[in-house]
């Protein structure tokens, strides 16, 4: 059984179709990076996955559990679902500690000591324990990224998912955060990653997805994806950001 | 021609002024105010929900006090509440609330609309990415508002509300129509009691003036304090 299963999802705002018949699968322990260019849909497909966005046809299964069931309980799967976003999304008005303890303490009942103590584990883990008493404004992008990286770990996943987790940080700072990403994958972390950072994905990736207008047009190898692309769009993006 | 005035009247009327007056003034501004802001935030909650048979009813209740005067608001409460009370009851005859129960309830219903729309903008200011990340830990609707969205909206609009509060402040000086002794209820009986017109409006002019502008003046020294750091 796979870990994320995307079957024909298809999306619409209103008239206008964001997603068409989109069919993927995610082993355990898989790393997959999603690619393509702005407003191909990445973003949006990988919010499916835990019913941050509703789509209205097709199916997606996590770890077997239908996400897009009524009568699944959605808090309970995303509790088990980690994930990072383009920007961050720590909460400004919490500290690190408290942002590390909150999901722990309301969703997973942990006591306040023991999410604590996971918490540290965590952001020790992404170097930042000396920051544990600052507010998220008062950290570099990359110090939050990692943060929120920590945040997600914190609560157990099974899987984690990235939503261009390095998009907005300032290019000294985008290492730092690929480091911690690439150390979850080595350990075999399941994670669907959307970027551009194709030395990431030529480093852990197992496949690579490329997306264009919605559609998958391309489910590859690392090895078919680098070397042989089979669609000409794929080949044209990646002449375009490779090519520096 | 100032001789003509006898200002001692004032002092002679302190403590019946503050202790009876400006306490009922008081209490009836905090008591709407926090019932205001709970109504109201749980009325822009709905305001802002998918769901119409919610959106619906929370947005024709606020276009419909924020288009009627508070003196209008205030006699149909205080006329209309013991009916509604004793048609909800099954009772044969008015429930009465009383004055003061009735500019309390009066006063936190009409709030309520304004704190809504601000307590609305102040949920709408916070990023759908905050509300993505409250979802994603799996927190449900309930704790990511109370957790993550209604903190940060609180702290955003906390100079607006506390605007909204020092309107509300002088506004109760409209109960004086139910004859009910709030601070200018109260001066305005020593006035009429002494003949001191001149003098006591004066001096509840003087005492409005202070307590607002110097709330004002917290707001503005709040405002630069409570920033949250981004």
């Amino acid at each position: 059984m796979p870990m994320i299963e995307i079957r024909d999802v298809s999306k619409w705002y209103g008239t206008f179709q964001v997603l068409t018949d989109c069919t993927t699968n995610v082993e355990k322990g898989e790393v997959i990076v999603v690619c393509g260019p702005s407003g191909s849909g990445k973003s949006t497909l990988i919010k499916t996955v835990n019913a941050l966005e509703p789509f209205q046809k097709g199916d997606i299964f996590v770890d077997g559990i239908k996400v897009n069931d009524p009568k699944t309980n959605l808090p309970k799967l995303r509790a088990r679902v980690g994930m990072v976003f383009q920007h961050f999304e720590l909460f400004p008005h919490l500290t690190i500690t408290q942002n590390l303890t909150l999901g722990q303490v309301k969703v997973l009942g942990r006591s306040p000591e023991e999410a604590r103590t996971r918490g540290m584990k965590y952001l020790d883990r992404v170097g930042l324990i000396s920051q544990k008493d600052k507010f998220p404004g008062q950290l570099s992008g990359g110090q939050q990224q990692r943060v929120a990286i920590a945040r997600a770990l914190s609560m157990d996943p099974i899987c984690m998912l990235f939503d261009e987790p390095t998009s907005a940080l300032d290019p000294e700072m985008i290492n730092e955060v690929l480091d911690v990403m690439v150390g979850l994958a080595k350990e075999g972390m399941t994670m669907m990653v959307v970027t551009h950072e194709m030395g990431f994905a030529n480093k852990v990736a197992n496949r690579v997805i490329f997306m264009d207008r919605g559609t998958i047009v391309e489910d590859a190898t690392k090895a078919d994806f680098f070397g042989k692309p089979r669609s000409e769009r794929a080949q044209q993006f990646l002449a375009k950001i490779l090519h520096h | 021609m100032i001789a003509g005035f006898d200002f001692n009247v004032i002092e002679r009327s302190l403590g019946y002024l503050f202790r009876e007056g400006m306490t009922f003034t008081l209490t009836l501004t905090g008591l709407a105010a926090l019932g205001g802001i709970i109504f109201g935030t749980l009325l822009a909650m709905m305001r802002l929900s998918s769901h119409k048979w919610l959106s619906l009813p929370a947005t024709g209740y606020v276009n419909l006090m924020r288009s009627i005067p508070l003196l209008l608001v205030i006699f149909w409460f205080y006329f209309l509440v013991p009916y509604i009370g004793a048609w909800i009851v099954g009772s044969p005859t008015p429930i009465q609330v009383g004055a003061v129960a009735s500019s309390v309830i009066t006063f936190t219903m009409f709030e309520a609309a304004y704190y809504s729309e601000i307590m609305r903008a102040g949920i709408q200011s916070v990023p759908r990415g905050q509300v993505w990340a409250g979802y994603a830990l799996g927190l449900n609707y309930w704790q990511t508002m109370g957790k993550v969205v209604l903190p940060q909206a609180f702290r955003n609009m906390i100079p607006i509300l506390l605007t909204q509060t020092i309107i509300l402040f002088q506004d109760t000086s409209l109960v004086y129509v139910l004859s009910i002794t709030d601070f200018l209820g109260a001066a305005s009986k020593i006035a009429q009691r002494d003949g001191r017109l001149v003098e006591m409006y004066l001096f509840a002019a003087l005492v409005y003036f202070i307590i607002s502008f110097t709330l004002s003046y917290v707001v503005k020294l709040l405002q630069q304090k409570i920033a949250i750091i981004r």
